[in-house]
């Protein structure tokens, strides 16, 4: 018995005719696709549950009564399938589908914007009849109508192949949208207050009237995406192309550290949508909003294309050649590198970019100031991100989904990483992944998860990562995983503990960061203690290493540990620092906002590298302009440590960070080799993986926590997804969707102030004060949660002060003492 | 109005219909001095598989349409597995023609009762549900109060006779959609979900209600339970067929003398059944009738002889269904009486699928067209392919049961059709209707 011994977990059929080897369970539309069999179809979406609704795939099924759908049929041994190509009893059913299916459909092809790209346009020349025996009236709805600020509907398009109801519901967890009413009269709708008999607005907006319901959903615009009709399209895009006009180039998410596959479509200079793209191992076929309808913020009307000096005479910024730009900067930083020049590396930048800035530092400044980390940090992190980050890509997404267990800390994915977010679901509801957060409320993200959530009190996570049980037992489960954000930082101790409890437990750490550049600027060596790829500073051997690469002697590589962020900061607010290089940082995302804008103004020579005007160009010296992500190449390491390599969507000419920093370097004649994206891809490519051993975790202890007094509390603060982040500025529509900051404190806090949902409380410091809607949440007695950055709660600027810092809180509107302090 | 002969009067075989005819019959004392809640005590010494094979023996066949074995369906659900078990009876009787559950419920709600207490027990359900049509306002009031009666009287709740079995038996009113009658349309709505019917597999037996194992048991086939228990399998088989065992009740409703619910043993013939229904109406020759509610084929005067079992009935093309029969006359229009069960579907189809959606949304304008004078030779085949092309391909039964008229009445009665395309017949609608028809 040499012949082929048969697995008992595949079947064996035939479709139209031919033999074929398929898993058990597996639907007969996907295995006639494997064989490259095309089975018309509209409500079938691989990544969704099968409905069988739209009776477009029926196939002929020997020994079956009736056509079969083969979108929810699961194949049989032995199993005779005739699909259109070999049944005329299919063809006929598929053609009669489709005759049905267009007996409602309007015919504006013309103007509709999924023309051209249109499953039922296209289906419908191949199955479809050439006229139409229907002569009766068309179903007409009003249209569109706004379901969100970002989301249109044209029920009368609509097919009903519910798969935006089913994405919202299984995937995002978002059921916002849903069938209404019945029969010919069954539409998509959200849930509005007309339809239920109230007055609702009659303009047919959503939000307006008492009781609508906004498809409110990070994930809306897979939906979109996903129609097979121009029913749903999105504002942004609505009527401004048609497909065939349209370049598509695949490129990669610049906005979080999810690395997802994107095509961004443009046509005349101008990206005009991006979508979802293909990567089963990333973001499989879907994306979040903010990359989606995220863009504008690179036309803006403040971008800059032309270097700015600052005029000896006037002390005004003017616009200047490359050439005298860059001589200018490169004399600056020469003139200031004596004192010392920091350099602050935001999380916009490429692994190209980052290692640009990391080889800039040590060859050219001699220093290791150097840190990309623009928000609340410490020097705990660095040395965990040296120990345990850099260079490693132990956790990826299929571990999350096939994971039996994940304790999420510091971290609200769905706000801070949303595909790892839908991972994360996916595993809970497939695999029976069973997520465990740390955290100080169960919100809406982690509901949609199913997650246990032991309660923490800000900064007291180190202590529950070493004692607390449930997070013990949670991770004693082989396969488990430790994912911690970066905001645990922030926790003195916290991210020691994450490591020990990892090591103790034999659980995978995973480290995700909130910014696409940030991962990789760990690797590139934008850190003050560390060297591209993972090497000590302070490491002989490795220091050797990366000299014998720039092909410098060793001894002209700085060995002194560098600054981070908050050092250079202080030493160029309190003049110790003769410069800063800043690229790509907003001060107002740094831990003290005032202190840092204080540096900028301080520092005797500042160079800003910069897209847009921001609080750093109109400080700075020397401004030089540099490419949006759209208009270069580049690659982003997303959290897991896979590298996202992308091309030029729109080849603008506009230059890259490393180039510019190359052209600096040759006035100061050392020779980058930055310029080139391929050739930094070269250099990284060639460098052998270091020889040195990797450094130990830290082992902070945990602090004792802040008691605050009566009507006060402990401030908890994450960002949300769509907020105030510069890279969202330009789109309107977009931020229509942004989840409504609230201050949230707990019922106990909220009773001593005697405040019901909704009223006012402000929340204040010396500095100042936020005032905000309260919405009373199971939070730990004495926590008041505040989002970082949105409108009306700008919590870095406002108050000075971040998680784990105790502030005070009164009812109502904040009063005179409290005006007093505000930082105006 | 003619009266019955005796040999045909013979043929009336009274179970479940015994005591509709008593005072206060729906009443406890009523019911209990009839019979009632015997066979609860009776069924409830033995082991509930005793009980699922004593209905397997029975050949009882479910009573809401389809005819599967009874027996069979309740061995379906698996034992031992550690899941809790759900009996849901369907009484949301409202195919066109059908009214044999409502007047049950409403005379006798005891014997529903009973039967529930008896097939939860050998399923081994500590939860039953009856989820009765909305508009059923007098018959839910009527089961409510059996029920709150059982609960007196300890037949529903914790131990029941002490024997240690716990039930709880719920009434809920659906909210009038036709389409929660089919089974896992049900069970969403009783979930709280949406009417729509769900993919199967997997089957209610074992992801049923809250996905758990479940039997979906017709209104007839409960109550039929208690008569099988007391007077055994052999006596149950000794009415009806071979294949169709047992007495069914049938709804006669149309052109007939004395319309109304005439319980016989399977097989028996409509020339028979108008017989005990007095005749037709006077001045009234039969045409063409359903033998069980709108969805199943129409059958003709030819087939007045035909056995009203699952075979015969399926032997003449047609099926038995509810056995709600609709007869119609010579003074019938076949067409306008296929418009007004296609608007019946039209207003009932759930939307989920294309064909029923679109397909019920096009004929019904079609019939609209026709009926107003209006109607072209080419829609007749529009019709037909329209109908070919709903029936078998939408997702569940509803979608057949709206083509069926449409193709029996183009079989049977072409005609009638033609004449109103060749203006024979005078439009029975005005152009009016047509205008924002919906």
């Amino acid at each position: 018995m040499t012949d082929v011994a048969k697995k008992t977990d595949q079947v064996t059929l035939t479709i139209d005719g031919i033999e074929v080897q398929a898993a058990k369970g597996e639907l007969v539309i996907r295995v006639a696709e494997r064989m490259g069999i095309a089975i018309p179809r509209f409500c079938d979406h691989p990544l969704l549950a099968p409905a069988g609704a739209c009776r477009q795939c029926l196939v002929e099924v020997e020994g079956q009564r009736k056509p079969v759908a083969s979108c929810t049929q699961t194949v049989a041994e032995g199993m005779v399938v005739k699909t259109q190509l070999s049944s005329p009893v299919a063809a006929k059913a598929q053609g009669g589908i489709m005759e049905l299916l267009l007996a409602n459909h309007p015919l504006d092809c013309p103007t509709c914007d999924k023309g051209g790209e249109c499953p039922l346009q296209n289906q419908a020349m191949s199955s479809g009849r050439v006229d139409s025996r229907f002569h009766e009236k068309k179903r007409e709805y009003e249209k569109p109508i706004h379901i969100s600020s970002q989301v249109l509907l044209d029920r009368e398009r609509c097919i009903l192949c519910q798969r935006c109801t089913r994405f919202s519901e299984e995937i995002a967890g978002d059921k916002f949208i849903d069938l209404m009413d019945r029969s010919s009269g069954e539409q998509i709708n959200v849930y509005r207050d007309d339809f239920f008999g109230g007055t609702g607005t009659g303009d047919g907006q959503v939000g307006e009237g008492d009781g609508d319901v906004a498809f409110n959903s990070y994930f809306s615009g897979n939906t979109i995406q996903i129609c097979p009709v121009g029913a749903l399209t999105g504002e942004q895009y609505r009527f401004r192309a048609r497909p065939f006009d349209l370049v598509s180039t695949p490129t990669t998410c610049e906005h979080c550290s999810a690395g997802c596959s994107m095509r961004a479509d443009h046509r005349r200079g101008k990206v005009l949508r991006r979508l979802a793209g293909d990567d089963a191992a990333v973001n499989e076929e879907w994306n979040c909003d903010k990359g989606r309808w995220g863009f504008r913020y690179a036309t803006g009307y403040d971008r800059i294309t032309t270097p700015l000096v600052r005029d000896a005479r006037t002390g005004e910024l003017r616009e200047a050649s490359w050439s005298e730009a860059l001589l200018a900067a490169a004399e600056g930083l020469a003139a200031a590198k004596e004192r010392g020049v920091g350099v602050l590396t935001g999380g916009r930048l490429t692994v190209e970019d980052a290692y640009a800035y990391a080889k800039f530092a040590r060859t050219v400044l001699g220093t290791n100031d150097i840190d990309f980390r623009a928000r609340p940090l410490s020097t705990e992190e660095a040395d965990f991100l040296a120990a345990t980050v850099a260079g490693v890509s132990d956790v990826t997404y299929d571990d999350v989904e096939n994971a039996p267990s994940a304790v999420v800390v510091g971290l609200e994915p769905e706000e801070e990483c949303p595909i790892l977010f839908l991972r994360l679901r996916k595993g809970s509801r497939k695999n029976k992944l069973k997520v465990t957060a740390v955290a100080p409320f169960l919100s809406r993200g982690f509901e949609k998860l199913g997650a246990t959530v032991v309660t923490a009190v800000p900064g007291d996570e180190a202590r529950l990562l070493n004692t607390d049980a449930t997070v013990a037992a949670a991770l004693a489960t082989p396969g488990a995983l430790l994912i911690v954000g970066e905001r645990l930082a922030s926790v003195p101790g916290g991210l020691s503990a994450a490591a020990a409890l990892a090591a103790r437990t034999g659980a995978r750490l995973a480290w995700v960061p909130r910014r696409a550049g940030d991962r990789g600027a760990v690797d590139a060596g934008c850190l003050p203690n560390l060297l591209p790829g993972g090497r000590l500073v302070a490491d002989e051997a490795a220091r050797a290493e990366i000299a014998r690469a720039w092909d410098v002697d060793v001894t002209a590589l700085p060995t002194a540990a560098g600054r981070d962020t908050d050092a250079i900061i202080a030493a160029a607010a309190d003049g110790s620092l003769g410069g800063l290089l800043v690229a790509g940082v907003d001060p107002a995302d740094l831990a003290d906002v005032r202190l840092a804008e204080q540096a900028l103004d301080a520092v005797p020579f500042l160079v800003s590298v910069e897209l847009r005007q921001s609080a750093v160009t109109r400080r700075a010296d020397v401004v030089l302009p540099i490419a949006p992500a759209a208009e270069k190449s580049g690659t982003f390491m997303d959290w897991e440590g896979r590298l996202r390599t992308f091309g030029t969507v729109l080849p603008t000419g506009a230059m890259t960070d490393g180039r510019v920093l190359e052209a600096i370097a040759a006035l100061l004649d050392v020779t980058l080799g930055t310029g080139d994206v391929d050739a930094v891809r070269r250099e990284l490519g060639v460098m052998p993986a270091s020889q040195s051993a990797r450094p130990a975790a830290p082992t902070v202890t945990a602090k004792d926590l802040p008691k605050p007094d009566k009507d006060e509390a402990v401030l908890s603060t994450w960002h949300h997804l769509i907020d105030l982040g510069s890279l969202l500025d330009g789109d309107e529509v977009l931020a229509g969707t942004a989840r409504p900051p609230l201050v949230r404190i707990g019922k106990a806090l909220a009773e001593s102030l005697g405040v019901a949902d909704g009223d006012a409380v402000t929340v204040g410091t010396d500095r100042g004060a936020i005032t905000l809607p309260v919405a009373i949440t199971d939070l730990p007695p004495q926590v008041v949660w505040l989002p970082t950055n949105s409108p009306g709660a700008t919590t870095r600027r406002s108050l000075g002060v971040t998680s784990g810092a105790v502030v005070r809180l009164t009812a109502g509107k904040p009063g005179p003492i409290l005006a007093q302090g505000a930082d105006r | 109005m003619t009266q019955p002969s005796r040999e045909v009067l013979q043929k009336l075989t009274p179970v479940l219909t015994k005591r509709w005819l008593s005072p206060d019959a729906w009443k406890i004392d009523t019911y209990e001095r009839l019979d009632g809640y015997l066979a609860v005590k009776k069924a409830l010494e033995v082991h509930p598989d005793d009980l699922i094979q004593l209905i397997k023996d029975s050949g009882l066949r479910g009573r809401g349409g389809a005819g599967f074995p009874t027996g069979l369906k309740w061995g379906f659900i698996p034992q031992g597995d550690g899941k809790p078990h759900y009996l849901v009876i369907n009484a949301d009787e409202g195919e066109p023609g059908t009214c044999k559950d409502l007047p049950l419920m409403t005379w006798d709600p005891h014997s529903l009762v009973e039967g529930a207490i008896i097939a939860a027990y050998a399923i081994r359900a500590a939860r039953a549900y009856i989820y009765i049509r909305g508009e059923a306002v007098h018959a839910a009031r009527r089961l409510r109060n059996a029920v709150k009666e059982a609960y007196a009287k300890g037949y529903l709740g914790e131990n029941i006779l002490g024997s240690g079995f716990d039930l709880d038996l719920v009434v809920h009113s659906g909210a009038g959609a036709y389409i929660c009658g089919e089974e896992t349309a049900l069970l969403d709505s009783l979930e709280g979900f949406r009417g729509q019917p769900r993919l199967r597999p997997p089957f209610p037996a074992v992801a049923g209600l809250y996905a758990s194992p479940t039997v979906v048991n017709n209104v007839g086939t409960i109550a039929s339970v208690p008569y099988i228990v007391l007077g055994g399998a052999d006596w149950w088989k000794s009415m009806g067929t071979e294949k169709s065992s047992g007495p069914m009740i049938y709804s006669l409703s149309g052109r007939v003398a004395n319309p109304g619910q005439y319980e016989c043993g399977l097989g028996i013939t409509l020339r028979e059944l108008l017989e005990l229904a007095g005749g037709m109406k006077p001045g009234h020759t039969l045409k063409f009738w359903t033998p069980g509610g709108s969805s199943t084929p129409l059958l003709t005067a030819e087939h007045i002889d035909t056995p009203m079992d699952f075979e015969g009935v399926a032997a003449a093309g047609s099926i038995l269904g509810t056995t709600a029969m609709q007869i119609f006359s010579d003074q019938d229009c076949p067409v306008y009486a296929t418009w007004r069960w296609l608007e019946f579907y039209h207003h009932e189809s759930c939307g989920k699928c294309t064909p029923c959606r679109e397909g019920n949304y096009w004929m019904v304008r079609t019939y609209r067209r026709i009926l107003s004078g209006e109607g072209t030779y080419q829609d007749l085949d529009t019709l037909q392919d329209t109908a070919d092309n709903i029936f078998g391909r939408a997702f569940c039964g509803l979608g057949d049961g709206a083509a069926t008229p449409v193709v029996s009445t183009l079989k049977w009665f072409r005609q009638d059709y033609l004449d109103y395309i060749e203006g024979r017949t005078a439009p029975r609608l005005s152009a009016k209707t047509l205008v924002g028809a919906h």
